[in-house]
């Protein structure tokens, strides 16, 4: 695990005090909305549909049980008893007052966590693989690189004020779990020639105008880090469109101005920022790796697991879907899904909180992370202990074996919460999570990434979903797009739209038609739906959505 | 300040906002602000409603983000347009939380007297 430097502690606390004293300022009359609005996005407050918001920063997912533990008193002593996980590895509080939350910062600060940078043009919370250090998959753990990363972003003066907001992603497995196509900038660890280093992308992301990244550079020397991100991240501070609040994110820099021109401008930066680095980042990176170095793992028997696998068939279909596979033998990452079918995706409960502490504490090695789907992971649990984390998982309503299936969805606030949403996003996910389940059909569906956003800024993500579904007010009405074939993990793909909207309560028998065509159409159950689409194209699929009507 | 709507006899509005301290949502009563969107002023007039507005403005220190918005006169009260506003009158769907639960108190205490 990763500790907070004292520095951290003591600039964390610093800026608590200070927005305390903001907040003060605001209440009376010394500071206007205008003045004061920029300070609280500074420190995560958001104002939203039916209150302020808190947005919590959690550095690339990962997350002690003590500070798990602290959500938990925040949500039961400021908010409605949960807090709501992010498809950034954050978390929000929907209900705190503004007078409040000088108070959570401060207890915040008391376990090295803040709100720092979760809103405003600057660089975001970095994220990363949910199951970095552990993934069977896995060539190198990218979390020292976060650690970096996340330390000289923090508080950087030079970017504070940047065109728009900036995502950086970084993932060391085969299997990209952090999107980094999907970033404005995105890293993928590499080895060349026995060095360490870096294949880097730019200009991916959503929202309105969707676009997959660019490699910038096939291999980055892992020593030349920051030096390379600070030139990307400049060329862009000075080149980004300011004057268009829609066409400010470097991938429309990078966009209209051409790869070939934005990495000429990089790369001859990039030399004179090199000059500026003497070696302090290299030495950080030196401590980080070994603060992160992998727990005492133990080497035991898993007889008792495979016995309960074969005596209870519950624990076996869990078993099945929601775990990892760990790259030391007789471990296992444990996947928590908060996706109950009905449930809010990505809600947790004070209890539940406290009982993923305690799991972590006794049986995985005291890590937690936060997955940008929305759930929870457990890296590092020997299968032994397998029975009795499924067994207490099982009493808070955690065991729903559903990792990486049709309820398994991610899904924004929507307009239930959020003030920019244009529809719906929850309960569309609650009925289709329920639905699949009373037909019995999840099952046989297997694999599949629905993905739910409220409005075009795509914080669910829709685009990538294998089926996104995308909330639009069309003429003071919900109204839903449905797009096909996108896929952020394996094949990087943008989703394509199928076709006409359809209005709230259509939705549910629309991917239910979809759904059922699917299971008609592939070649076997080993074919996903996604599979399925890439062979077929989207033909057998719209003529499942638009039936033509029939002749009477 | 936002004002995207002129109100009318026909089309009437009504000004909401977010109290400052707790977040919540307001709308402008005859005596300053109520959380029951019900106890609304009605406006059906532009320039009245444009000075109601600026009033509104200038009491930042209470309120956040006042807004006039559409809204019919129902038998209880105004009631809203557009579901964006159906959804800040109540709360939202995924739990009974918000106005909705704030509203069910109240009964349940008026009962209980």
């Amino acid at each position: 695990m990763f500790d907070v430097r004292p520095v951290d502690t003591d600039y964390v606390r610093h800026r608590a005090a200070q927005f305390r004293a903001q907040v003060e300022r605001r209440l009376d009359g010394s500071l206007t909305e205008d003045e004061f609005r920029p300070l609280r996005l500074m420190n995560g407050v958001y104002l939203q549909l039916h209150a302020y918001m808190l947005r919590i920063a959690i550095p690339y997912g990962t997350i002690s049980p003590d500070q798990m533990r602290m959500l938990a008193h925040l949500a039961e002593t400021y908010d409605k008893g949960y807090g709501h996980w992010t498809t950034r590895q954050n978390i929000q509080f929907n209900w705190p007052r503004l007078v409040d939350i000088p108070d959570m910062l401060d207890h915040l600060a008391s376990v090295g966590m803040h709100a720092i940078q979760t809103s405003g043009n600057t660089i975001r919370n970095v994220t990363t693989d949910a199951f970095a250090g552990a993934a069977a998959d896995e060539y190198m753990d990218p979390r020292p690189y976060a650690e970096l990363l996340r330390s000289w972003s923090t508080d950087h003066a030079e970017f504070q004020f940047l065109p728009r907001k900036f995502k950086i992603a970084i993932t060391g497995a085969q299997r990209d779990r952090a999107l980094v196509a999907a970033h404005d900038i995105g890293l993928r660890l590499r080895q060349q020639d026995g060095q360490t280093g870096f294949e880097v992308w730019v200009g991916g992301g959503l929202g309105r105008t969707p676009m997959l990244g660019k490699v910038i550079r096939d291999f980055l020397p892992e020593g030349d880090l920051l030096a390379y991100i600070e030139a990307i991240i400049s060329t862009y501070n000075l080149s980004g469109r300011r004057d268009n609040k829609y066409k400010a994110r470097i991938k429309i820099t990078v966009h209209e101005r051409g790869l070939d021109v934005f990495k000429a401008e990089v790369e001859e930066e990039f030399l004179n920022r090199r000059r500026d680095f003497h070696g302090a980042d290299r030495e950080a990176l030196a401590i980080f790796k070994d603060r992160f170095a992998a727990p005492a793992f133990r080497n035991g028997p898993v007889d008792a697991y495979e016995a309960e696998r074969a005596r209870n068939g519950a624990f076996r279909s869990w078993t099945d879907t929601n775990l990892h596979p760990h790259k030391v033998d007789g471990y296992a990452s444990v996947i928590v899904t908060f996706k109950t079918h009905g449930a809010t995706p990505g809600d947790a409960s004070a209890d539940q909180m406290r009982l993923l502490a305690d799991l972590a504490e006794q049986y995985g090695h005291s890590d937690l992370r936060i997955s940008h789907d929305q759930n929870v992971v457990l890296p590092h649990v020997h299968k032994s202990d397998l029975p009795a984390v499924y067994a207490a998982l099982q009493g808070a309503g955690l065991a729903t074996a559903n990792a990486g299936l049709t309820s398994d969805i991610i899904a924004c606030p929507g307009m239930d919460y959020c003030t920019l949403a244009t529809a719906r996003s929850i309960p569309i996910a609650q009925e289709i999570a329920t639905h699949f389940k009373d037909a019995g059909l999840e099952d046989e569906i297997g694999k599949l990434n629905i993905r739910i956003s409220g409005c075009i800024n795509a914080c669910g993500h829709h685009h990538l979903g294998h089926i996104g579904i995308l909330g639009l007010d069309r003429a003071g009405v919900e109204n839903y797009q449905i797009t096909l074939g996108g896929d952020g993990y394996d094949i990087p793909a943008i989703g394509e739209r199928a076709g006409a909207g359809f209005p709230y309560d259509q939705v549910v028998p629309a991917i239910d038609r979809l759904l059922r065509a699917y299971l008609e159409v592939r070649a076997d159950a080993s074919e996903r739906f996604i599979d399925a689409y890439r062979r077929l194209g989207p033909a057998p699929f719209k003529a499942a959505l638009y039936p033509e009507p029939a002749d009477d | 300040m936002s004002k995207a709507f002129v109100p009318t006899a026909a089309k009437p509005g009504v000004i909401t906002a977010n109290d400052l301290r707790e977040g919540h949502n307001v709308w402008m009563c005859e005596d300053g602000w109520t959380a029951d969107p019900a106890q609304a002023t009605l406006f059906e007039d532009e320039a009245i409603a444009d000075l109601a507005l600026l009033k509104a403005v200038g009491q930042s220190g209470i309120v956040v983000g006042p807004y006039l918005v559409e809204a019919r006169r129902g038998p209880n009260g105004p009631e809203p347009t557009h579901f964006r506003e159906a959804f800040r009158q109540r709360g939202p769907s995924n739990y009974f939380h918000g106005i909705q639960a704030v509203k069910q108190a109240k009964q349940t205490e008026a009962s209980n007297v």
